[in-house]
C-alpha cells in the first residue's frame, strides 16, 4: 500500500514566507437551535493535499461540508476558498467557483442514465440556453458533443464507461458512489469534498477507491475527505483533522493521529481502538 | 475502443426506422384527411370546431406540461397566462387591425407570447423559492387575481365582464381564411366541401402544436432539459452540480407561460371575442387534470388528456345540439352538472391505479415506482428548513 502515498507529499505553494491555502476556515461555528454542531473550527487545506476529516457519528463533519458548499450559512466565523469568502454563497455559486462534492446519502439523479448524470455535472461548464437549443445552432451541437465527450472522459476515469447507458438507480452501490465522484469531477473542480465515499463498499472496492482518490489528486484536484474506513484514511491522507462534538480535537499526519490519546478516547466504546490499529498495516507497509 | 464509444454516442440523430416512418406518414395523413372529411360531410362540421378547441387545449396543456411535467412545479393559476395572452393579443390586435388587416392575428402572436412570458416572469420571480404546496396556493391566488382584475376593468383596458372587442368593433379574420372560404369549395359524394373558418383554424392550431412539440422536444434534449430533470430528481444534488435552481425554474415558468399566451390569443381569435368567464379557477384545474391524467412530462399523454377532458364533453354537447343524441332537458342538465363529479372520480381512480398517467413519459414511469427513499426525503426537508431559515414564518 505504501506505494500509493509515496511521492505525494503535500505540495504547498509558497509565496514569500506565507503558504497559500486553498481552504482557510477561521473560528467556524454552526448552531442548530441550542446544538453546537460545529464549534470554533480552524483549519486549512493546501493545494494538492489530501486531507481527511474524521470523527465519530454526529461530530459535525457533514455539517462542515454543508457550510462550505452553501447549504448552510455559518453562525460565526468564515471559510475562504483561494481567498474568497464562501459564507453566504449559493450552492451553485460554490460549484462554479471550483468546489465539487459528493453526499453521505448518495444523491444521484436516480432515473437518469449514468452518462446523463455526469452530463449534468457539466452544467456550469457549458452555456447553451433555450434559444440555441430550440434552433439547434452549430454552436449548440458542438457544445453538446463536447459535453458528451467530457462526461465519457470522467466515466472512463472512474471505470464506469461500460455502464454509461444504465439507469443510475440500477447500478450496484459501489458504482453509484463512483458515479457521484465522476459527476463531481465533471464540474472541473479545484477542490473536491468526498463525504464517506467508502461507505458500503467491500474491501476490494475500498482499495480501488483509495487508488482513485490518489489519481484525483494527481490530476491536480485538492481533496477533502470524510471517511470512517480508517484503512482508506491512513493509506491516502496527507493530513487528518479530527472532530468530536463539533470541536477539533487533533490535527496531524496519519501516524501522529493514530498515536493521539484524545483521538483514541473519542473513538472509545465504538471498538475504534482496534479500528485505528487495524489500519496500521496500511501505513507501515 | 474508447474512441469507438465516443463516436457511437455522438449527438447526431439516428436514422428513422421504416416502420416508424410509415406510422408517421399515416398519422400525418389522418390529421389532414379526417377534418377535411368531417368538414365535407353534411352536419358534421361542428366536429371540426371541437377539434379546434381541443387543439387549443393541447397547446395550453403542452405549456403547463413544461412547468408541471418537466420542472416539477405545481401551478394552479396557469390560466392567468392564457388570459394575459388572449387579452394582450386582442388589445394590440384591435389597435392595429385597421392598418394590418388579415395580418393582424399573425402579428399579435408576438405580443401575446410576450405578455404570457412577462406574466410568467413577474409571478415566477418572487414565488419560485416557495416549497411545492405553497407555490400551488400562491399561483392559485394569482390566477384569481388576474381574473378579478379583468372582470373589474382595473386598468380600463379589459372592458370588464363584457370583454373584448368593445361594442361595434369587429375582429378581422386572419389571412387567408376568407380567401379559402370563398375560393375552395367543391362537391363530394358526402356533401359539398367548403374550406370554412373552422377548418382554417384547425390547420393553424395544428401548426402551432407541431411548433410547440418541436420546441419542447429540443428543450428537453438539451442542457436546460437535463437541468430540469436533475432538479426534479434531487434539488440539492442539482445545485451542487452548479445548476441555479431559481433560473431553471424561471425558464420553465416563462416558457410555459409563453405557450399559454399563444394558446390564449388563438382562443380569442377563434372565438372572435374574449371575456373573463373563460379564465376561472376551474379552467386552471382542468388544464392540470389534462396533464396529470394524460401523463406528466409526456407529449402524447397530454394530447390524449386534452382529447378526453375537453373533447369528450364538447362532443356530447355537440351531438346533443346537432340532434344526434336526443335527451330531455333534465338529462341534459344532469350531464352538465355531473361532469365535474365524473372528472373528480376519474382523477381519484387514476391516481390510485395509474398515477403515471394514461401515456406516461418513460422517465416519469420510472419515477413513480419508487423504492421511496424516506431518509433522503427527511434529510431534504431538514436541509431546506435550515437553509431557508431567513424566510421561515416562525422568524417573522
Ligand atoms: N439541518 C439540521 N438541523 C438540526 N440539526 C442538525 C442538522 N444537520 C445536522 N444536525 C445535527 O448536527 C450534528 C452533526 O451532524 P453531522 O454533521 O451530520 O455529523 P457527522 O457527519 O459528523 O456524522 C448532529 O447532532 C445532527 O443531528
Ligand atoms: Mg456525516
Amino acid at each position: 500500500m505504501g506505494h500509493l502515498t509515496q511521492g505525494h507529499l503535500p505540495r504547498r505553494r509558497v509565496i514569500g514566507v506565507a503558504t497559500l491555502s486553498v481552504i482557510q476556515a477561521q473560528n467556524v461555528t454552526m448552531m442548530f437551535g441550542g446544538l453546537r454542531a460545529v464549534s470554533n473550527v480552524d483549519l486549512h487545506i493546501d493545494e494538492g493535499e489530501i486531507v481527511a476529516l474524521i470523527g465519530p457519528n454526529g461530530a459535525g463533519k457533514t455539517t462542515f461540508f454543508n457550510l462550505m458548499t452553501g447549504i448552510y450559512k455559518a453562525t460565526e466565523g468564515s471559510v475562504t476558498f483561494n481567498g474568497r469568502e464562501l459564507g453566504g454563497r449559493k450552492p451553485h455559486e460554490v460549484c462554479q467557483m471550483g468546489i465539487a462534492r459528493t453526499f453521505q446519502n448518495i444523491r444521484l439523479f436516480a432515473n437518469m442514465t449514468t452518462l446523463e448524470n455526469v452530463m449534468v455535472g457539466r452544467h456550469s461548464r457549458s452555456t447553451a440556453g433555450p434559444l440555441k437549443a430550440v434552433l439547434r445552432t452549430p454552436g449548440f451541437k458542438r457544445e453538446e458533443q463536447h459535453t458528451v465527450d467530457e462526461a465519457l472522459k470522467q466515466l472512463r476515469f472512474v471505470d464506469l464507461v461500460g455502464q454509461a447507458n444504465e439507469v443510475a438507480k440500477n447500478l450496484p452501490y459501489g458504482d453509484q458512489r463512483r458515479l457521484e465522484i465522476a459527476r463531481a469531477l465533471a464540474t472541473e473542480p479545484k477542490l473536491i469534498l468526498l463525504d464517506e465515499p467508502a461507505a458500503g463498499m467491500n474491501p476490494q472496492e475500498s482499495r480501488e477507491l483509495t487508488k482513485l482518490i490518489g489519481r484525483i489528486r494527481d490530476s491536480g484536484v485538492t481533496v477533502l475527505l470524510i471517511e470512517h474506513d480508517m484503512k482508506v484514511v491512513m493509506d491516502i491522507a496527507d493530513r487528518i483533522y479530527v472532530l468530536d462534538f463539533g470541536e477539533l480535537i487533533a490535527e496531524g499526519k496519519p501516524a501522529e493521529i493514530q498515536r493521539n490519546p484524545k483521538v483514541v478516547e473519542a473513538y472509545l466504546g465504538k471498538g475504534a481502538e482496534a479500528m485505528l490499529a487495524s489500519a496500521q498495516g496500511g501505513t507501515d507497509g | 475502443m474508447a474512441t469507438d464509444m465516443t463516436r457511437s454516442r455522438s449527438v447526431k440523430r439516428p436514422a428513422v426506422p421504416p416502420r416508424k416512418l410509415a406510422l408517421w406518414i399515416v398519422l400525418a395523413l389522418a390529421l389532414i384527411i379526417v377534418p377535411v372529411t368531417l368538414q365535407a360531410a353534411a352536419g358534421l362540421g361542428f366536429l371540426v370546431r371541437i377539434l379546434v378547441i381541443v387543439g387549443i387545449w393541447v397547446l395550453l396543456a403542452l405549456g403547463l406540461n413544461i412547468v408541471v411535467g418537466y420542472a416539477g412545479l405545481l401551478d394552479l393559476g396557469y390560466i392567468a397566462f392564457y388570459a394575459m395572452g388572449g387579452y394582450a393579443g386582442m388589445l394590440v390586435g384591435q389597435a392595429v387591425s385597421g392598418r394590418l388587416g388579415g395580418a393582424t392575428f399573425w402579428v399579435v402572436l408576438i405580443p401575446a407570447a410576450l405578455a404570457g412570458t412577462l406574466t410568467g416572469l413577474v409571478l415566477g420571480f418572487p414565488v419560485l423559492k416557495l416549497r411545492g404546496d405553497y407555490l400551488a396556493i400562491v399561483t392559485l391566488g394569482f390566477g384569481e387575481i388576474v381574473r378579478i382584475c379583468l372582470n373589474n376593468d382595473l386598468l380600463g383596458l379589459s372592458n370588464g365582464a363584457t370583454g373584448l372587442p368593445r361594442g361595434v368593433e369587429q375582429v378581422v379574420p386572419p389571412w387567408p381564411a376568407n380567401w379559402l372560404a370563398d375560393n375552395v369549395r367543391f362537391p363530394t359524394p358526402i356533401g359539398e366541401f367548403a374550406f370554412g373558418t373552422n377548418l382554417f383554424w384547425y390547420f393553424v392550431v395544428l401548426m402551432l402544436i407541431i411548433g410547440a412539440i418541436v420546441m419542447i422536444r429540443r428543450l428537453d434534449n438539451s442542457r436546460l432539459g437535463r437541468a430540469w430533470v436533475a432538479m426534479r430528481e434531487n434539488e440539492v444534488a442539482a445545485a451542487a452540480c452548479g445548476i441555479n435552481i431559481r433560473t431553471q425554474k424561471l425558464w420553465a415558468f416563462a416558457l410555459g407561460a409563453m405557450s399559454g399566451g399563444i394558446a390564449g390569443v388563438t382562443f380569442a381569435y377563434v372565438q372572435q371575442f374574449i371575456s373573463p368567464e373563460s379564465f376561472t379557477f376551474m379552467e386552471s384545474v382542468f388544464v392540470v387534470c389534462v396533464v396529470v391524467l394524460g401523463g406528466m412530462g409526456s407529449i402524447p399523454g397530454v394530447i390524449v388528456g386534452a382529447l378526453l377532458i375537453r373533447g369528450v364533453p364538447d362532443l356530447i354537447q355537440g351531438l346533443m345540439v346537432a340532434g344526434v343524441i336526443q335527451l330531455s332537458g333534465d338529462a341534459t342538465s344532469m350531464i352538465t352538472g355531473y361532469r365535474f363529479l365524473v372528472f373528480g372520480l376519474l382523477m381519484v381512480i387514476m391516481m390510485a391505479v395509474r398515477p403515471q398517467g394514461i401515456i406516461p413519459s418513460k422517465r416519469r414511469a420510472l419515477e413513480l415506482h419508487p423504492e421511496d427513499d424516506r431518509t433522503l426525503a427527511e434529510e431534504d426537508m431538514q436541509l431546506w428548513d435550515t437553509s431557508h431559515r431567513d424566510i421561515s414564518p416562525d422568524d417573522v
